[in-house]
């Protein structure tokens, strides 16, 4: 499912890459878990409203993934590891 | 509405309610055994294996696991970082990178133990609050999130062991009543209700 980035025409090494992007919680589409319940995670975990919440949620379900935070590495990285004790499919990468 | 001394499908489907110190549910009998069951499965599945217990033997114990116990890399971790074979506890304990295995395993060693702990933890939460009997039951909100996270768990578990997909409708229709998945499938739905009610009753 992933989309592979568009090119840059100005080159850049990928060091200067990885500095620049910054890195994402991508939290993806699953059969199992119920609407309501990601609503309530994303509120729990990231201190959404709901109206924010539930946008995410319904991003994740329709377009099957979905950024749900970005950051430092080791912030997106606690992310993942807090929304997997939740049952959530969440990754961490640069792009979506 | 029952007292709750018969069976009576209004009350089963009655689910959590908020009251005025936390959310209340009534079970009977053999929906707590159902839920006790499959809780307790999923205990077994993902309690990390006996032998990395590094509390079992504190004697032999050097600093160097010590350490390693303190931030959740015990033996087994260590040695076995990887995406685990069996579908369902893949699941429970997903990799944390899509295309890179290397920053997956690398996770799955610093994260992995302490996450089996949690699940354990809900699940054991659950138990103690749920009793074999059924009858009425008061949570705590912190109860009532242990619940939540373990009746997902068990979910997911018979999800992927159902083959459940976005076309939930056609494993409905396509399980026969001589199916031994269809007794799975029916719970599978009562849990989806009962997990849906403790969400709006927190909500």
């Amino acid at each position: 499912m992933s989309v592979a980035p568009v090119e840059l025409s100005r080159p850049e090494t990928d060091e200067q890459a990885a500095v620049d992007q910054p890195w994402l919680t991508i939290v993806w589409n699953d059969p199992v878990n119920l609407m309501d319940y990601v609503t309530y995670v994303f509120q729990r975990v990231f201190g959404y409203a709901k109206p924010k919440a539930e946008k995410l949620m319904l991003d994740v379900h329709h377009k099957g993934r979905a950024v749900v935070a970005a950051g430092a590495r080791e912030a997106m990285e606690r992310n993942a590891e807090t929304l997997h004790g939740y049952g959530l499919w969440a990754t961490v990468g640069h792009d979506a | 509405m029952s007292d709750g001394s018969e069976f009576d499908p209004e009350e089963l489907m009655a689910g959590f309610r908020r009251s005025s110190d936390g959310v209340t549910a009534r079970f009977a009998r053999p929906e707590a055994a159902i839920i006790r069951d499959l809780v307790a499965q999923v205990v077994e599945l993902v309690e990390p294996p006996a032998d990395s217990s590094t509390l079992s033997a504190p004697s032999v114990l050097t600093e160097a696991d010590e350490l390693a116990a303190m931030v959740g890399m015990t033996d087994s971790s260590l040695d076995d970082a990887e995406l685990p074979d069996d579908p369902v506890l893949a699941r429970l304990l997903p990799d944390a990178y899509k295309d890179d295995p290397d920053a997956a395993n690398e996770f799955r060693r610093f994260t992995e133990s302490g996450l089996r702990s949690a699940k354990v933890q809900c699940a054991q939460t659950l138990l103690a609050t749920l009793p074999a009997g059924g009858g009425k039951i008061r949570l705590s909100s912190d109860q009532a999130e242990a619940w939540l996270r373990s009746l997902n768990d068990v979910r997911l578990a018979l999800g992927v062991r159902l083959g459940v997909t976005d076309d939930f409708d056609a494993l409905d229709d396509g399980v026969e009543p001589e199916d031994p998945r269809y007794a799975y499938v029916q719970v599978y739905q009562w849990l989806a209700f009962i997990q849906g009610s403790l969400v709006a009753a927190l909500s």
